[in-house]
């Protein structure tokens, strides 16, 4: 099929089997490495990518289904690496073996986008759909709640 | 610190891979294939025990868009690897010993295709009677699993003894005794074992994949494949996540196989989620009877502890995993007279190997219960009976060799004595709701670190100044994601007075790094660093002495590396690092230092089997944790409220990356004292996806507060000891201690699920020994 739809703020086109998994279509097709995949189940958060801003598993996703959708990746959370997501994960430690690293990121950045002030009970909670095994989460908390505090106040910015 | 200024030791610096994590950069093997690079995959025997009749691939073989289709035939060397005894086929040709066998492999063009192919891979497995745990394995008659092994189905045995051994028992004025059990545990790693190869034009190949362990992997896959090691290039990316289930070898043999019938194709593997849970190593199921004795005092005076693993099929790492969780089995603690048993035994059960913690996870979820229940006993104060015997330097431990390393336990103990968390339980547990009963439970913990007295702990660093006046850093153990390959940069900043821009990092890699051994054992930065440190001062001496020359200074004194350049501190004069480099020849620039971690000494009443599997260690870390539990008296439901863990790591390189691995080893050991179990029926893993086997998400860990003792390890770079593993035996015991002070329950294994909890709470009463 002809797919259609935005990737990461740009107008993306191409000829791709509609049962393609996105996971699939982004890092084999496109070339976007940053989305992973960990079960290829649902199970696991760490394919998360966001479509029309909201967070979706790019494992369970067909390609059909992004037809005139807006896709963001990890690579498209800002253009410069700078999202304040990216900047509290590196500088609050929240970062580890990085294989949930991007997963992380765009469900933290769905969930500021719907709650841009949450206690640490709602950060924990929105990301309850996102494994990680390697930090304890306690630092991911901290990053979220960081970015949430430099962005409060600035709507401008938790709107992406 | 500005990015400008130099590096420094014991700063919280943030990671150098952390900014490239956060943009999703190709950081790992799986993001580095090819286009166009063939898929190859595994058929799996799917039965326990089975003889092999056959195997047929001609079928496979017809099918559109296969290259290649292997079997055990087609492995020209030994066709075994594992770490210590060679006992895992390649490819399985007489035998299948688990159900994650590997029968045949196949390559094709595509995934498509090499579905289809591996469902039409015959085999002709004759069924046998499987041996599914310990007690039939060890039985009279049983089948071998390895017939040529001396021990029969017992991998590994041994004894260590202290003092009289047994006969301490009768110096006790109160013993107790308890029984533990600790299931099979997933590593569950994010990224699942993977990786791709070639065949270059001269017919070398190369491999990339997730490994701790490149350099010891290159000569395994070599032996197995019938291949002179130097046609092999193995290069480890960083991995996601590790703990021991990548310490060795998953996909490396089959990837170089089917390069090997590749047309110089390169050729991709990766396991799925049940695959990598079917086919992986897991920890090892365990069961432990341990005794502890003391005077009315709470002195200890005798300790025992027979301590039995099921192994799986092969060996992997199990003896080295028996001995360190025998080497453990009698706590942090001064004990006069014990004897440790163990046993590893061999079954067709799934894998037991090498898992963050390696046996002493297992045997201090025991042994602290015991304590636990000796100071009940005995009523004195639970923190106050592991004060009274907490191990000291120059002590001799329970199974009889001299701590010659920094011991920070008392530290660790006085700094929970003084926490909010203990001083303020009693006031905590009070203010429980409705049907909710609160407990806080303690644990002391010790972890040996490297391989023991007689293999080799080895590293070897190799720094370079660069022409454009930067340092590159050869760094030679794997970053399975604890960040060893930062704290290099780190190291070597420091020493070279350089930012963290002006320091390059090349990954392991066979024919660029040079051999330091596994990313495994709590050894990593301790080993690696050592040798780095070596090889950066000897660089440093060597350019500050050719500026010292070139100016001609009195003396090096005058002269310092600065940010770029070496400056002459008495006239303020610089020279940049670019313009020196261009000075030196390439074997100036380059400096290389070898460094052998220090052995005890004694330890000699240990049988040789044993000391080769590492007994006894130099090093250890030391910790107590704390966690406050509620548990609901209606559901069995257990929360862990809060958790406390103080460590003595020796001195801290990065405060943020020592937090990191004690956080994420007590949410793995929170996992398995709350719902990590791997369910095996008949030796079948039932629970092989992350929906059945539960690893703790972002609302089942709580705050963990960190804290660290100030102690300096003389023996390890900058004072550090390794931090690795040492948190992830804290929790099973600190959850277990804390259940028994809020409901006077214990139950006989892990995981603590609301099922058992509630079963417990409903037979109280029946004079369950609190």
């Amino acid at each position: 099929m002809r797919l259609e739809f935005v990737l990461n703020d740009a107008p993306a086109a191409l000829d791709v089997p509609p049962d393609r998994r996105v996971v699939d279509l982004l890092r084999e097709e496109l070339g976007l490495k940053g989305t992973k995949e960990s079960c290829g189940a649902g199970d696991c958060g760490a394919c998360t990518i966001l479509v029309d801003g909201e967070s979706r598993l790019s494992c369970l996703m067909l390609a059909a289904q992004l037809q005139g959708r807006a896709v963001t990746t990890v690579e498209g959370l800002s253009p410069d690496g700078s999202h304040p997501l990216q900047e509290t994960f590196a500088a609050h430690g929240a970062v580890q073996c990085g294989y949930c690293t991007p997963g992380m990121l765009l469900a933290a950045a769905d969930l500021l986008a719907r709650d841009p002030d949450p206690d640490r009970e709602a950060i924990r909670e929105g990301l309850s759909g996102n494994l990680c095994r390697c930090t304890g989460y306690v630092k991911i908390v901290d990053a979220v709640a960081a970015a949430s505090a430099a962005t409060v106040g600035v709507p401008d910015q938790r709107k992406r | 610190m500005t990015p400008s200024e130099p590096l420094r030791i014991g700063v919280a610096v943030p990671r150098a891979d952390a900014g490239p994590k956060t943009r999703g950069e190709p950081l790992f093997a799986t993001d580095t294939v090819p286009a166009g690079a063939l898929w190859a995959g595994v058929r799996r025997a799917g039965v326990v025990r089975a003889r092999v009749a056959a195997v047929r691939t001609d079928r496979a073989a017809a099918v559109e868009g296969v290259v290649a289709v292997l079997t055990h035939r087609d492995v020209k060397g030994t066709n075994r690897q594992g770490v210590i005894r060679r006992d895992q086929p390649v490819l399985v040709g007489e035998v299948v010993r688990h159900a994650g066998d590997a029968v045949a492999l196949v390559v094709a063009t595509t995934p498509g295709a090499l579905t289809r192919a591996l469902s039409l891979v015959e085999a002709d497995l004759e069924s046998l009677p499987p041996l599914l745990d310990v007690e039939s394995a060890l039985s009279e008659g049983a089948p071998l699993l390895h017939p040529g092994h001396p021990g029969g189905n017992v991998l590994l045995e041994g004894t260590l003894t202290a003092g009289s051994g047994a006969a301490g028992a009768k110096e006790c004025d109160a013993t107790v005794e308890l029984l533990f059990e600790t299931p099979r545990q997933e590593h569950a790693y994010l990224e699942t074992e993977n990786g791709w190869a070639f065949e270059t034009a001269d017919g070398r190949v190369e491999l990339t994949c997730s490994t701790q362990t490149p350099y010891r992997d290159r000569m395994e896959v070599a032996e197995a494949l019938g291949l002179d090691p130097s046609r092999l290039r193995i290069s480890a990316p960083y991995l996601g996540g590790g703990f021991g289930g990548k310490d060795g070898i998953t996909v490396q043999t089959l990837l170089v196989l089917a390069a090997l019938h590749a047309g110089g194709r390169p050729v991709r593997m990766r396991w799925g989620r049940e695959e990598s849970i079917v086919s992986g190593t897991k920890r090892h199921a365990a069961r432990m009877s341990v005794r502890l004795g003391a005077r009315a005092d709470g002195t200890l005076q005798f300790a025992s502890a027979d301590l039995r693993l099921d192994k799986g099929p092969y060996d992997h790492l199990g003896g080295a995993v028996l001995e360190l969780g025998m080497e453990h089995a009698t706590g942090p603690y001064r004990v006069p007279h014990a004897v440790v048993t163990g046993k590893a035994v061999y079954t067709d059960n799934p894998i037991g190997g090498a898992f963050r913690g390696f046996g002493v996870t297992q045997v201090t979820a025991a042994v602290e219960q015991a304590v636990d229940l000796l100071a009940n006993r005995l009523g004195i104060d639970r923190l106050e009976i592991r004060r009274r015997n907490a191990l000291r330097r120059g002590d001799v431990t329970g199974t009889g060799f001299t701590l010659l390393c920094s011991v920070g336990l008392a530290d660790c103990l006085d700094e929970v004595a003084r926490h909010p968390l203990w001083t303020g339980r009693e006031e905590w547990k009070s203010a429980a709701g409705p049907f909710k009963r609160r407990g806080a439970g303690l644990a002391a913990l010790w972890h040996g670190a490297g391989y023991g007295p007689v293999v080799p702990d080895v590293a070897n660093a190799k720094v370079e100044l660069l022409p454009d006046g930067r340092f590159r850093v050869y760094c030679g153990v794997a970053d399975m994601g604890q960040g060893n390959v930062s704290t290099n940069a780190q190291i070597a900043g420091a020493l070279l007075g350089q930012p963290a821009g002006a320091v390059e990092l090349v990954l392991p890699d066979t024919d660029r790094t040079l051999p330091s051994g596994s990313s495994a054992g709590s050894r990593t930065t301790y080993s690696f660093g050592q040798a780095l440190d070596g090889a950066a001062r000897l660089l440093r001496e060597r350019i500050v002495a050719r500026a010292a020359d070139l100016w001609m200074a009195r003396g090096v004194e005058e002269v310092a590396l600065v940010p770029g350049a070496v400056r002459h501190l008495p006239t303020g004069r610089e020279l940049p690092l670019s313009r020196l480099a261009s000075a030196m020849g390439e074997p100036e620039r380059v400096a290389v230092h070898r460094w052998r971690a220090p052995v005890a000494a004694d330890g000699q009443r240990a049988s040789e089997a044993i000391r080769l599997h590492g007994f006894p260690h130099r090093v250890f870390a030391f910790g107590v944790h704390l966690a406050l539990v509620e548990v609901d008296e209606l559901t069995g439901q257990l929360g862990v409220d809060r958790y406390l863990a103080v460590t003595d790591c020796g001195a801290l390189v990065n405060p943020q990356l020592a937090t990191q691995q004690v956080q994420g080893a007590v949410a793995q050991g929170l996992g398995l004292a709350l719902s990590e179990e791997l369910i095996v029926q008949g030796g079948r893993i039932e629970t092989s996806s992350l929906r059945t086997y539960l690893v703790p998400t972002s609302v089942d860990v709580p705050e963990i507060e960190t804290l660290f003792v100030p102690v300096h390890e003389e023996t390890g770079p900058f004072g550090l000891k390794g931090v690795g593993e040492i948190a992830v035996n804290g929790p099973v015991p600190a959850v277990a201690n804390a259940l028994a002070d809020a409901c006077g329950i214990r139950l006989p294994r892990a995981p603590f699920t609301p099922e058992r909890i509630l079963a417990a709470l409903r037979g109280r009463g029946n004079g369950e020994a609190r």
